[in-house]
């Protein structure tokens, strides 16, 4: 389950993690209006899913915690999605 | 193969089955995890929308540079973790106690620098309290701002924390060379929890950070 990464791989992740952190910082200086927090918030899940998918080695798991995996994130996203409907939309 | 064989509990058929298992609970630990943030966030940005201005002001007084450093911490922790991992499970016991060591020492600097933020956050009286000051309009949601910031960051210093006590054990075991090829489900696992705190903080930087730097 954890024996197929190599360490280059790793170390190619981990230049991609800190190229993004750069971006993220450079493009917060540049004003888009409100499309900055999708930037950033793009940014931020294209982060999360190299570790996800590298370090965390969802890349080779089972089907199973996949499943489980992702249902965290939909979890999240009906609340997010709900509460916002709400919040959004008022007045 | 006598070794093997007591390292798996009575209830699992074998090894793998044992190993997938652990790491399926985990998944679904950090899956509740994800809520438990999730629910922090979810009021971070239900006040953010009630008063993005105020909320911009009021991240300006962060430090983004020591922000950012952090993150690149928390990001190289996580490289050295996979490392520990990957040597583990190839049964390289020196190589192992040297990337938990590494992981360690990354987690504690997270913690140095996040203190330093603090003592700079009490100093300026942003505290959140009977000494908050904060000068201009929006000084109510200035201060939900400092309020989730500080249970934001707070709740996932004691993450890494709780991460940090949990790799000492891992790494006085791993240097006695309890983990082998056959059995490192301990630092697998473990390794998991870390990434999932990285991942918080890779989300927690731009939203309490990066919010309208250009003014």
């Amino acid at each position: 389950m954890s024996g197929g990464t190599s360490t280059g791989l790793y170390l190619r992740v981990a230049a991609a993690l800190y190229l993004l952190l750069g971006l993220t910082v450079a493009c917060a200086f540049i004003d888009m209006g409100s499309f900055n927090i999708v930037v950033a918030m793009t940014i931020a899940v294209a982060k999360a899913v190299l570790v996800v998918l590298f370090f965390m080695h969802l890349r080779q798991a089972g089907a199973l915690t996949r499943v489980v995996a992702c249902a965290g994130a939909l979890w999240l996203l009906f609340m997010c999605v709900l509460t916002l409907t709400d919040f959004l939309t008022r007045n | 193969m006598s070794d093997d064989r007591a390292l798996v509990a009575h209830q699992f058929e074998t090894a793998a089955q044992q190993r997938s298992a652990a790491t399926l609970g985990m998944w679904v630990f950090l899956a509740t995890e994800v809520l438990f943030f999730g629910g922090m966030l979810m009021a971070y940005t239900v006040y953010r929308v009630m008063d993005a201005g105020a909320f911009a002001l009021a991240s300006h007084a962060q430090n983004i540079l020591l922000g950012g450093i952090n993150t690149a911490v928390l990001l190289t922790s996580s490289l050295t973790m996979a490392l520990a991992v990957q040597a583990s499970a190839a049964g390289r016991r020196r190589r192992s106690v040297l990337m938990l060591l590494l992981t360690m020492a990354l987690g504690a600097a997270f913690l140095a620098i996040k203190a330093v933020e603090y003592g700079q956050k009490f100093a300026e009286h942003l505290v959140p309290g009977v000494d908050f000051r904060f000068a201009g309009p929006g000084a109510g949601a200035a201060q939900i701002y400092f309020i989730l910031y500080f249970l934001l960051t707070g709740f996932h210093a004691l993450h890494l924390t709780i991460g940090i006590g949990v790799l000492a054990v891992l790494t006085a075991r791993a240097a006695r060379g309890r983990y082998t090829q056959a059995y490192h489900t301990p630092v697998e696992v473990t390794g998991l929890y870390w990434h999932f705190v990285d991942i918080v903080w890779i989300f927690l930087y731009p939203l309490i950070y990066l919010i309208q730097v250009y003014r």
